[in-house]
């Protein structure tokens, strides 16, 4: 990349800031509409990362993915399932979030140990092919990445098709409890909920 | 300190914290839909690990890169079907609230 290296150092600065705050706070507000608009952000910045990184092809499948397909699929569930609702109160949440505060902490610590301490092998920034990396990229789905390629279409068949079947409404020809045969229309009608009020 | 580009570890770290709040989240949410969201971002770490290699270690071959298309590919399969999941367990249970969801707790 051509850009001079203080601004490099500024840009990479100013996103991780942004992805590291934008995290906290989809994890950590109160409104899970806030939430999903930071979480667009965060997304948003990791492409930022991809194009310091050199990569503008999977920078920009990353903004037509999960900017536009997967941020949009959970505002989407947002909206369809927002209910205001009193939570039941647990009595050890202290104890919980003590627990996993410092598992999670642990963890971060020992990453960071190993992301320090360790001596990468890298290669010299000579061989770097830049702009390339899109033609490259369809020569790997193309040639060696073949049959994952193929397999992530029938993944992607298989999701839609699982996706329409667990979340559409239950269409039976006969009630199940009465045997009766039910009315198809088309109306919304108001369904008892089948396992509410256990416990 | 004069440096030619930035280097891995700061990317390593990013991507490690990002990880480890992705974590946090999964662990602590009580809304099933921010269950999902922490997943998003626990998969956004581990791409931005696998770019960062890729451009670092392996900057003409990048497999990495291609890696991360697929992981991109799954993450969207994931979030449709994690997603379709939870309308249903909210059509029968009326709630998003992950502690009533316990009906295989023994």
């Amino acid at each position: 990349m051509s850009i001079a290296i203080t601004t490099q150092f500024i840009c990479f600065t100013v996103l991780s800031l942004v992805i590291l705050i934008g995290a906290l706070g989809v994890v950590l507000l109160e409104s899970i509409v806030y939430s999903a608009f930071l979480l667009g952000g965060v997304f948003m910045s990791v492409a930022g990362l991809y194009l310091l990184l050199n990569a503008s092809f999977v920078a920009a499948a990353q903004v037509l993915v999960y900017v536009g397909a997967v941020n949009v699929l959970i505002i989407f569930a947002i909206m369809l399932v927002n209910k205001k609702e009193d939570l039941k109160p647990i009595n050890d949440i202290k104890s919980r979030r003590i627990i996993s505060t410092t598992i999670c902490l642990t963890l971060l610590s020992l990453l960071i140990r190993v992301d320090l301490t360790n001596v990468w092998s890298l290669s010299s920034p000579q061989n770097s092919i830049g702009e390339e990396s899109t033609i490259r990229i369809g020569e790997h789905l193309f040639s060696d990445y073949l049959l994952p390629f193929e397999v992530a279409s029938v993944l992607l068949l298989m999701a839609m098709i699982g996706a329409i079947v667990l979340a559409r409404r239950d269409v039976m020809s006969k009630d199940i409890s009465t045997g009766l045969p039910v009315d198809q229309e088309l109306i919304e009608k108001k369904a008892e909920p089948l396992l509410t009020n256990k416990n | 300190m004069h440096l030619e580009s930035i280097p891995i570890q700061a990317f390593l770290i990013v991507s490690s914290a990002l990880f480890c709040i992705g974590i946090w989240g999964l662990l602590n949410s009580r809304n099933a839909v921010r269950v999902l969201m922490s997943i998003e971002l626990m998969l956004n770490a581990v791409n931005i690990n696998l770019m960062a290699f890729s451009s670092y270690v392996d900057n003409n071959l990048i497999q990495g890169q291609v890696f991360t298309i697929f992981v991109i590919t799954v993450a969207a399969a994931e979030a449709a079907v994690g997603l379709a999941i939870l309308l249903s367990l909210y059509r029968n249970r009326v709630t998003v609230d992950m502690e009533s969801f316990n009906l295989l707790k023994w």
